[in-house]
Parts: C-alpha cells; sequence; structure tokens
C-alpha cells in the first residue's frame, strides 16, 4: 500500500511481538505460547552466542559443503542473449537442497531446550528429508507429517526419509498437501508440547520461526552477495527466487534488501493460471488473513475459509507465504509474479538441456521469469537465481507429465 | 459480563451444581437442522451454549470437530449464517448465554467491528477464539470487551502460575481450563489431576472455571463437575450428530432427539456432581 512510510532498512524486522509492519504475529492456542516464547528466548541467547555460532558454521562447512558455489550460467546466458545470470547453487548441499540450512540451525536449538522428539511437516519432502537426516545425525526420533497427495508425486523423498528412521505420516485431509500437513504437525505439537520441537520448515508460522528461519536461510544471500562482489566487482541488478512458504527467497534476499539497485523478484505458483482457485499465487491473487501462527497473504474465499490451491510443484503448494515477503510487497521493496505449471516444466528441459542441471520444480519456476526477463535486460546487466534445490525427486512427476516411460 | 451470564451462573450457584456447557458446529449437517439442535438444547438441561463457526483448518481440533466443520461448510454454513443462527435461536430464547467459538480468520475477514456488532444485534455473550493468545489482546479481545462481549480465555496445563495472570488479564464472562495438552476429543485425564489445575486457577481470579476437553459421558461430567464451576461437552455432542446422519451426511430422523438424549444424561451428571463433593 503506498501510504506505508518507508522504514530506515528493510532489514531490521519483525518488532518484538513478531510484526512485519501488519503481517506476522502469534496466532497460536494458548498451549502451545509458553513454548513459543521459550524458543524467543532461546533463539535470543543462541544468536549471540559464539558457541552456537561456531557450531552452526562448522556443521555448515563439513556437513553441509558450504558455501555453495555462485555459478556463472554461460550456455544459458549465451541462449537468452541478455543479462548474465548466475545460480546459487543450494541444490549442490547435503540432502540437494537449502533446507538443510534451516534444519541444522533448528536441530541445535531444539538441543538446547533439552526437546527429545522432532516433528515436522513437508510438502516436496525436501524440507522432510532435511529434518530426518538431522535427527539422524542428532540422534533424535522423528516424525514427519506429510500430505496423501504429496506421498504420491513425491515417493523418493519418503522412501529417504523413512531410510533416515523417520516415521511418515500420511495426512489425507483436505487436498492432502502441505497445509493438511502443517495443520496435523501443529495438532501433534499441542499434544506433546512438554518434550517435542517443531522444526517447520519454512519462514512462516508463529514468531520467532518466521525470523530464525530467515536468520539460518540468510547465509545463502550473505555468501552470494560476497560471491558476486567477488566474480564481477558489483552487485547484481536482480536477485529471484521462487516462493512456496519464502524461506529460500527470504534467504537469498534478506542480505539485498538494504542495496537499492538490486531488484528483488518473487516468483509464486500460478498453477493452471490465476483465474480459478488451482494456484497457489497468495500475494499475486490473494488476501491477507490469519493462518498457521501469523497474518499473512492467503489464498481463500469470502468468508476466510482457506482454498486448497494447486502447484505441479509439491513445495509450492502452500496457500500462504511467510510474512516477511508480504510485508516487503506491501511497501513496494519486492516484487511477486506468477508462473505457470507449464513454463516451469519448459523451464526445467531447458536447463537440464543446456547446463546439465536438472532443477527441482520449484526452483524451475523461478528460472522460467529468468527466462522471460534476461532477454530483455542488457548484456551487461546481471541476475542472481537462488537455485534451491535438485530435480532428483520430480523426475517422476515430470516422466509423467511428459508422457515418458520409466 | 452480560446480565446473561452473570444471571445464569448465579442460578446454578443457587441450585448448587455446575454449569452444562453444550458444544455443537453451527451448521451441521445443515442450517434448518442445527437451529432444531440448539433450541432444543436449553430444555434437555444445557445451562450455556457453545455455538461452533466452522473453519477449513482447525489446528487445534480431533477428526470429529474437523468433520463437523467440512459439513457445515459443505452445507453451506458462513460466519453470517452462523450469527443467523444465534439471532433466530434469540427469538424464543433469551436467557440462556451463547457464546460463539472458532477461529480467527472468518472474524477478521468479516471485519472485526462489523462482526462485533452483528454479534450484539445477535444477542452473543461471549467469543471463544482459539488462536488469539493474550499476545494478540488487541485484534479482538479489547474491542469486544468494550463494546459488552465477554471474550472468555483457555488456560492450559502449560498455562503455569508465571502466565495464569497474562491470561486472565482480560479474561471475562469464565475461565475455559482445557484438561490437557491437545486436542478435541482425546481421553479425559485423571479428574484429581483437574481438580488441583482448577483450584490452583480459582488462586488467581473470581471468575466461573469451566472445564472441557476429553467429558464425553454422565460419568465424566459428574467427576469433573465436583470441582469446576462448570463441564463443557463438545465432542460426544458432535460425534452423537454425525452417528445420527444418513449415508450420505444429510440429517436423519433422530438427529436432533439422539442429542437431546445425550444432553438430558450429562445434565443428570451435573446434577450429580456436588453429591460426590459432599460425600
Ligand atoms: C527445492 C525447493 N525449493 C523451494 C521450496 C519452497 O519452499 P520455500 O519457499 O520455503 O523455500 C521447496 C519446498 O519444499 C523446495 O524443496
Amino acid at each position: 500500500m503506498n501510504e506505508t512510510p518507508k522504514p530506515n532498512s528493510f532489514r531490521s524486522g519483525p518488532d518484538e511481538d513478531g510484526r512485519f509492519g501488519i503481517f506476522g504475529g502469534r496466532f497460536v492456542a494458548e498451549t502451545l505460547m509458553p513454548l513459543i516464547l521459550d524458543l524467543q528466548g532461546e533463539w535470543e541467547k543462541a544468536k549471540n552466542d559464539p558457541s552456537f555460532q561456531k557450531e552452526l558454521a562448522d556443521l555448515g562447512t563439513h556437513y553441509i559443503g558450504r558455501p555453495s558455489p555462485l555459478y556463472f550460467a554461460e550456455r544459458l546466458t549465451e541462449h537468452l542473449g541478455g543479462a548474465k545470470i548466475y545460480f546459487k547453487r543450494e541444490e549442490l548441499n547435503h540432502t540437494g537442497s537449502h533446507k538443510i540450512n534451516n534444519c541444522i540451525g533448528q536441530i541445535l536449538l531444539a538441543k538446547r531446550m533439552g526437546k527429545t522428539r522432532i516433528i515436522a511437516e513437508t510438502g516436496a519432502g525436501q524440507h522432510g528429508v532435511a529434518s530426518a537426516t538431522v535427527a539422524a545425525r542428532f540422534g533424535f526420533p522423528c516424525v514427519v507429517y506429510m500430505g496423501a497427495t504429496d506421498v504420491e508425486r513425491q515417493a523418493p523423498n519418503v522412501f529417504r526419509m523413512k531410510l533416515l528412521g523417520a516415521e511418515v505420516i500420511p495426512v489425507t485431509a483436505g487436498n492432502g498437501t502441505l497445509k493438511d500437513a502443517m495443520n496435523e504437525a501443529l495438532r501433534d505439537w499441542v499434544t506433546n508440547v512438554e518434550d517435542t520441537y517443531y522444526l517447520i520448515g519454512t519462514a512462516a508460522g508463529p514468531h520467532p520461526y518466521p525470523e530464525l528461519v530467515r536468520d539460518f536461510q540468510s547465509v545463502i544471500g550473505k555468501e552470494a552477495r560476497e560471491q558476486i562482489l567477488e566474480a564481477e566487482g558489483r552487485l547484481p541488478d536482480m536477485v529471484i527466487a521462487a516462493v512456496g512458504g519464502g524461506s529460500n527467497a527470504i534467504g537469498i534476499f534478506h542480505p539485498f534488501l538494504d542495496d537499492a539497485g538490486v531488484q528483488i523478484v518473487g516468483v509464486e505458483a500460478g498453477g493452471r493460471g490465476l483465474q480459478g482457485v488451482e494456484h497457489c499465487a497468495s500475494i499475486t491473487a490473494g488476501a491477507p488473513g490469519v493462518l498457521h501462527g501469523n497474518r499473512t497473504y492467503l489464498l481463500q474465499d469470502h468468508d476466510g475459509q482457506i482454498l486448497e490451491g494447486h502447484s505441479v510443484s509439491a513445495g509450492l503448494d502452500y496457500p500462504g507465504i511467510g510474512p516477511e515477503h508480504s510485508w516487503l510487497h506491501d511497501i513496494g521493496r519486492a516484487e511477486y509474479v506468477p508462473i505457470m505449471d507449464h513454463e516451469a516444466l519448459d523451464a526445467f528441459q531447458v536447463l537440464t538441456r543446456l547446463e546439465g542441471i536438472i532443477p527441482a520444480l520449484e526452483p524451475s519456476h523461478a528460472l522460467a521469469e529468468v527466462i522471460k526477463r534476461a532477454p530483455k535486460m542488457r548484456k551487461d546487466q546481471i541476475i542472481v537465481m537462488n537455485l534451491s534445490g535438485r530435480g532428483d525427486k520430480d523426475i517422476f512427476t515430470v516422466a509423467k507429465i511428459l508422457g515418458m516411460d520409466m | 459480563m452480560t446480565v446473561r451470564m452473570d444471571k445464569r451462573f448465579a442460578a446454578v450457584k443457587a441450585e448448587g451444581r455446575p454449569a452444562l456447557v453444550t458444544y455443537f458446529m453451527g451448521g451441521d449437517p445443515d442450517f434448518d437442522t442445527s437451529l432444531g439442535i440448539m433450541k432444543a438444547l436449553p430444555g434437555a438441561g444445557s445451562d450455556i451454549i457453545e455455538l461452533g463457526m466452522p473453519f477449513s483448518d482447525p489446528m487445534a481440533d480431533g477428526p470429529a470437530v474437523q468433520m463437523a466443520g467440512q459439513r457445515a461448510l459443505k452445507g453451506g454454513q458462513t460466519l453470517s449464517k452462523t450469527l443467523d443462527l444465534a439471532a433466530r435461536f434469540r427469538e424464543t430464547d433469551n436467557d440462556t448465554p451463547i457464546v460463539m467459538m472458532g477461529y480467527y480468520n472468518p472474524i477478521y475477514v468479516y471485519g472485526v467491528d462489523k462482526f462485533l456488532d452483528d454479534a450484539i444485534a445477535a444477542g452473543i455473550d461471549g467469543l471463544i477464539v482459539v488462536d488469539l493468545p493474550p499476545e494478540m489482546d488487541d485484534e479482538l479481545c479489547i474491542p469486544a470487551l468494550a463494546k459488552g462481549i465477554n471474550f472468555i480465555r483457555l488456560a492450559t496445563p502449560t498455562t503455569d502460575d508465571k502466565r495464569l495472570p497474562t491470561v486472565l488479564k482480560n479474561t471475562s464472562g469464565f475461565v475455559y481450563y482445557v484438561s490437557m495438552n491437545g486436542i478435541t476429543g482425546s481421553a479425559l485425564p485423571d479428574p484429581s489431576l483437574i481438580a488441583g489445575a482448577v483450584k490452583r486457577i480459582k488462586g488467581h481470579t473470581d471468575l466461573p472455571v469451566c472445564v472441557g476437553f476429553g467429558v464425553k459421558t454422565a460419568d465424566h461430567a459428574k467427576a469433573i463437575g465436583a470441582s469446576a464451576d462448570g463441564v463443557v461437552v463438545g465432542t460426544a455432542i458432535v460425534q452423537q450428530i454425525a452417528g445420527s446422519l444418513t449415508k450420505d451426511g444429510k440429517a436423519g430422523p433422530d438427529t436432533v432427539a439422539s442429542v437431546v438424549t445425550l444432553v438430558r444424561g450429562l445434565a443428570t451428571g451435573v446434577r450429580a456432581a456436588r453429591l460426590v463433593a459432599a460425600e
């Protein structure tokens, strides 16, 4: 909204009540309130504890494989004939996506808080796999809630989670996607509040989750900023990322928010088009509301009932978005655009053939936007895109859509 | 407190028994049946009515209440129809307090001021909004209190003595003690633990303390009612409704009657409660 005054810094949020403008907050049942206040207190301490930061950094280097490379996509750049395109290679991380950055951070918090059991929700299964991974690494039992539809379309990840020792519980409520998995995880949490740590997979949920997930993911943007300065001697003109709940996007955006010359673009799942309800473009086609602990843009009807949405990509199939994105949209610092299923599928194939990288369907949405924008930009301009995950998990879905036999 | 709420708690106290608070989902399985159920509740022995507002994503509810909400939404229920349900009930009953219970988003989307005005016009006495803890009081609690509608807060086993004052600060009408950490429809914990918790809460407030979550039978009502000022029954009623429906989920011939039978039984439970306490 235009009348909102511009803050001095775009990086100072949230306020002490967890608000980014009108977004965010702590909309949870009383049972959970003491726990999220504890978590906030623990996070405040951990943030400023050098030994915590050191453990986090060590695990980042030796377990995740950080820093991830910033890769100049030469052939794609040539093919599109415009701006220079760089990928932040989060798909090379251990477990194959950015999700592990957050999981390592939160498991250390869980350990500090003396919790003994981990629960998580997952859509694409990347967060479920990353959660099961850190649970195995730190010796916690782990339960992952996953929509029944997603269990089917992300079968390889379900198997990986089971191998890692996690229990995967399919959720049949609603459309059986990420939103329903999150409801079920919250129900588990209120029931087992004493011993259980809820490892939320995206920059959403009640305060302090959007903040702490962002902080753990901001390593992406911090590295990318240094790497592009090193490679090009200047900042990029544009940073692009796909937005499901918004964690990979806020992770790469946040360190660039106060760089006025850097255009920030979030890509939402346009599904089968914005006319009907078969999309997940919460900002482009939704309205502010309250779900899963925070106020944010949501897909909902006139009565405030949440809609299910649709995306070819399980990781973007969520009717909300992290509250900080809603705020960045309203104050005009970032722009959010939809990409349709078929555009993402085309982009998926382009990257595979031109660069020898099989991307996940989630960042394929960001890539489709790059493919639209780069040709219209000058050759001396630079785009940095977050390549948030690899596509191994999606090959069955893609094969089915393309009518290929496996 | 609204006059109706005050009077009702005073009346049951004079009878030397706890109040029976009954929850059902507005619009389950359809508007007319739901109105029939609501109108029959006081006669069956319900002292206070909790009118559920259906929501697509009821994060604190178990399968029974989730499905009731889905049935209601499928039957076309909306927040404005739930308000209408209360208004229609008020045409013939101006004494039984009505508390609307649900989640914040439908109210937020309806518009808080408009909702409160319409709720007052419909004869609503109180609100329970599961996902609005004290930290979010500016959203609805403060405006509701300013307009004279009770804001009834949930206290839970995780609400320790340090936190209780925060929870009680802007609470009015009654305190709803949730008997366990969990969702609606779970099993009832040991009544003696609950009695201890009620006593602890009463050490911090003069408001009546009602206990819910897990109360399903007359015996439960009797046991819990020995220490509480009110006993809340929800899932059992919702399940009774579910069990009475036809195969395609429509109201059956006995839907209203079966709820009445259940509530009558529960009412004998609360009426026997203090006898146990006196024993
Ligand atoms: C590779 C990848 N990218 C993006 C997302 C979307 O999540 P977020 O918006 O939190 O980054 C997912 C979610 O599963 C994912 O697996």
